[in-house]
């Protein structure tokens, strides 16, 4: 037979020796994380700057002369893009990913070492090809997150020349790079598992980011696609989505092309974004909940079930995001409907969590608030969201604060809340050290208050009408006053936000060295990557022989056990084997 | 988009399907101790082997993705009025067919591998990266006598696709045969034959895909 168990792959699994194949060229899944990870928050970092100018000049419209309407527009689509693909995206799959998937289901690695690596490679690179553009003649691209044709690529917009072009190259690369990821986490998800770990005994955890895996492998090859057909207008005059314009008085060579085609392969890929940064996200904050509650995620099969019905119905919604594009009524009620229906298995997992909560042994960690404070936030950006996904309402309020409050509360906030949360409750484990409790505290609270003081208020400018992606909104008739106090206030908020994010790094860098060591398993907890020999785990995760696993990823506070939870790969006392054999038959 | 739709919501049905075959009726709360594992039995072992095969096919898929969000966006892009059928040169299938015996070529490597016949082996896996490689030339050859005929490739979309199709599915088989000269140079510098033949069967797998990804695409082409 060829099969050989990993432990057995020596070759594959050396121990690196220098510090450049132990740091730099790793293989190891767990420092590849790491570097998806701080690569991500850094450019998170520039994306946050780039919301607090915007605020700036929203709030003192008239008072900043670097921050004029183009410079504007390139605030707005670069800080748009990194969040969403450069910052969530790769930090919950490169990131968590990476550090998770072998970790929890008991394997050493990934299962192509080297692909893993050139994955972030890739990364790193698109990160840099897209931050080249701000130096780039022209500047970054201006035309908005969505890249719409054709005035992304026309004179008048922004970086229509270099911007474009790095922001197209830099997406291709991105994708290159997730597919080679993808695959990775995908195929060690379906083979690497170890023994009696089966797929129903995986925590939420890793159901997310697979299925959230396989919705990036099928959905990013429609940006790809536009990308590249975009590329070929822009450089090559093809007229795949552009029509024949007068652009500046003077006929473009193009014709026939529609912009239209774009958004539709667009939103193909965009809709299914939405779940691929907020399925991770829900897995992760299931485990969270559980661990901190005590106690087992309420309806586990329904939750697995829940995640696949969303990965399958993403892929039918996106024109809920082109009502304003014009289409035929009936696949506007088409749309609504399933955006609609999508709700239902969203909203289980909403009353699953709840239900989670209920009667919990609530610990208010670090980890628990952010968890929470996710569940606040997404119920009320999912309800907005029910709102928008109806035609009738989503027409008037298209294109407002409204729709940005919207966005911010689902996909921005809420995932941010996630991966702090995700961070707080890891970090022990990554690290082998506690951060500061009171610092983590201070830092969710101030956070969570001050993001609300931001996107609430922008539903209310969205219901005046005020419109997003504007420069300034100076004396509009239908504006009242007051609502550039408003404006003030939530730049204050803002800014405030911006900074304390200081206090989450300071928590981080601190603890690194002056933490309390943290022990193995310092949260109680039950999945495997809280077992393992040492912590920080070392290279090949598991030691000589790696865990088995007994029961399922939720045994917090069984009556009849001393402890509180039992870990996954502790094996049936002898008292349960009659209750087992009852379950197999 | 009724192509891509149906694909996708193809690809995950059989996703959920499986996955019903994986037992996610499990009550596992329920089922404590090594559990019955679908995979294998309670005894399952990684197989290098089996995961590469894993990733090979879930990368097909993805490929296929790519490609029918292509033809979805031609499909569309076809019916805007200004589309003017390309006169597909003859060329085409002469490197048709190269493809084709590239595809033999590899399965009777393939074979060769598995029977420990290394002139087989040998022979099989080098004339299918040749004939691979003439395929290549060929769809060259077919671009040069397109546009020496001023078929250029921004002059109508039917053009655009022309190139873009075609173009992008030499990159994919380009890919391959970077793959595909590391195995070579093995096979050729005489490493035992249990050791490449992992690398000839998944080459050999990917050449087929890529051939029946050519006839479809070429199908297509000759059709509109
Ligand atoms: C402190 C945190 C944040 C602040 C203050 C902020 C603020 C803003 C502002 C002012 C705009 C421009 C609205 C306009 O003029 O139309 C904007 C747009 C946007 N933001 Fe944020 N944002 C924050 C975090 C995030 C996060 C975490 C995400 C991740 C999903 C995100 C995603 C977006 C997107 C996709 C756009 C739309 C860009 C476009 O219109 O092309 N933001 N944000
Ligand atoms: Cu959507």
């Amino acid at each position: 037979m060829e099969q050989v168990a990993i432990a057995d792959q020596h070759d594959e699994h050396h121990e690196p020796t220098s510090f450049i194949t132990r740091y730099i060229w790793s293989q190891d899944h767990k420092v590849i994380a790491v570097q998806y990870g701080l690569t991500a928050i850094a450019v998170g970092l520039i994306a946050l700057v780039l919301s607090g100018m915007m605020r700036l000049q929203l709030a003192y419209p008239e008072s900043f002369t670097f921050i004029n309407p183009i410079a504007y527009y390139q605030f707005v689509t670069m800080h748009g893009m990194i969040m969403v693909i450069y910052l969530l995206t790769a930090l919950l799959l490169g990131g968590f990913g990476n550090y998770l998937i072998p970790l929890m289901i008991g394997a050493r690695d990934m299962v192509f070492p080297y692909l893993n690596m050139l994955s972030y490679w890739f990364y790193l690179v698109s990160v840099l090809v897209l931050v080249s553009s701000f130096f780039a003649p022209g500047g970054p691209t201006g035309a908005g997150w969505t890249l719409y044709p054709p005035q992304a690529i026309l004179p008048g917009t922004a970086g229509f020349d270099w911007g474009i072009l790095l922001m197209l190259i830099s997406l291709a690369i991105f994708i290159v790079a997730f597919t080679m990821g993808g695959l990775n986490y995908v195929t060690t998800i379906l083979q690497a598992r170890t023994q009696g770990m089966t797929l129903m005994r995986m925590p939420l955890t890793v159901w997310g980011i697979f299925v959230a895996t396989i919705l990036g492998l099928l959905a990013f090859p429609a940006l790809f696609v536009s990308a590249l057909m975009m590329l070929l207008d822009h450089v090559v005059g093809t007229s795949f989505f552009m029509p024949a314009l007068l652009s500046q008085g003077q006929l473009t060579d193009h014709e026939g092309g529609s912009p239209i085609l774009f958004q539709h392969l667009f939103w193909f890929f965009g809709h299914p974004e939405v779940y691929i940064v907020a399925l991770p996200a829900f897995g992760i904050v299931s485990d969270l909940i559980s661990t901190h509650a005590r106690k087992n995620i309420f309806g586990y099969r329904m939750m697995v079930w829940a995640i696949l019905a969303i990965g399958v119905l993403s892929f039918i919604v996106w024109a809920h995001h082109m009502y304003v594009s014009g289409m035929h009524p009936w696949f506007g009620f088409f749309f609504a409907v399933t955006t609609l229906i999508i709700a239902v298995p969203t909203a289980i997992k909403v009353y699953n969590w709840v239900l989670t909560l209920w009667r919990g042994n609530i610990h208010l960690t670090v980890p628990m608030l952010f968890a929470i404070g996710f569940i606040f936030t997404f119920i009320n950006g999912g309800l907005t969201g029910l709102w928008l996904g109806n035609v009738v309402v989503d027409v008037p309020l298209s294109d407002t604060y409204f729709v940005v409050g919207h966005f911010h509360m689902v996909m921005g906030l809420s995932p941010v809340l996630v991966i702090f949360g995700a961070i707080y409750h890891w970090y022990p484990k990554i690290t082998g050290r506690m951060f500061n409790d009171t610092l983590g505290k201070l830092h969710f609270w101030l956070t969570f208050v001050g993001a609300y003081s931001i996107f609430l208020p922008m539903h209310y400018l969205g219901m005046l009408g005020i419109p997003r992606r504007y420069f300034a909104n100076l004396t509009t008739d239908f504006i009242p006053e007051s609502a550039q106090d408003m404006n003030i206030g939530i730049t204050a908020a803002a800014i405030f936000v911006g900074l304390v994010q200081i206090l989450f790094l300071i928590n981080m860098v601190w603890s690194l060295r002056h933490g309390k060591p943290a022990g193995g398993n310092p949260w109680g907890a039950t999945t495997l990557e809280w077992q393992t020999p040492q912590t920080p785990p070392a290279h090949g995760n598991w030691g000589p022989t790696l865990p088995v696993v007994h029961r399922w990823a939720y045994d917090y506070s069984v009556p009849g056990t001393a402890e509180d939870f039992t870990p996954q790969n502790v094996p049936v006392s002898p008292g349960h084997d009659t209750e087992d054999e009852e379950a197999r038959t | 988009m009724n192509i891509i739709v149906l694909f996708m919501v193809s690809v995950m049905a059989v996703f959920v399907w499986w996955m019903v075959l994986q037992r996610v009726t499990a009550k596992t709360w329920l089922e404590q101790g090594v559990a019955i594992d679908p995979r294998a039995g309670a005894d399952f072992q990684y197989s290098h082997r089996v995961a590469s095969k894993v990733a090979l096919w879930v990368f097909m898929v993805v490929i296929t993705a790519l490609f029918l969000l292509f033809v979805t966006a031609y499909h569309m892009r076809m019916h805007l009025g200004d589309w003017r059928p390309l006169a597909l040169p003859g060329t085409l299938w002469v490197s048709s067919a190269l493809l084709l015996l590239a595809s033999i070529a590899l399965q009777a490597a393939r074979h060769g591998a598995s029977n420990n016949r290394r002139s087989l082996l040998l022979t099989g896996f080098i004339l299918g990266g040749v004939f691979a490689l003439a395929f290549l030339a060929a769809q060259w050859w077919a671009w040069q006598q397109l546009s020496a005929a001023g078929f250029l490739v921004a002059s109508n979309p039917a053009n655009s696709f022309f190139y873009l199709l075609t173009g992008l599915h030499a990159v994919h088989l380009l890919g391959g045969l970077l793959v595909w000269s590391k195995t070579a140079g093995k096979i050729a510098g005489g490493a035992p034959v249990a050791s490449v033949r992992l690398s000839v069967e998944l080459c050999s797998v990917y050449w087929h895909y890529l051939f029946l990804l050519w006839l479809g695409l070429f199908a297509l082409l000759l059709n509109t």
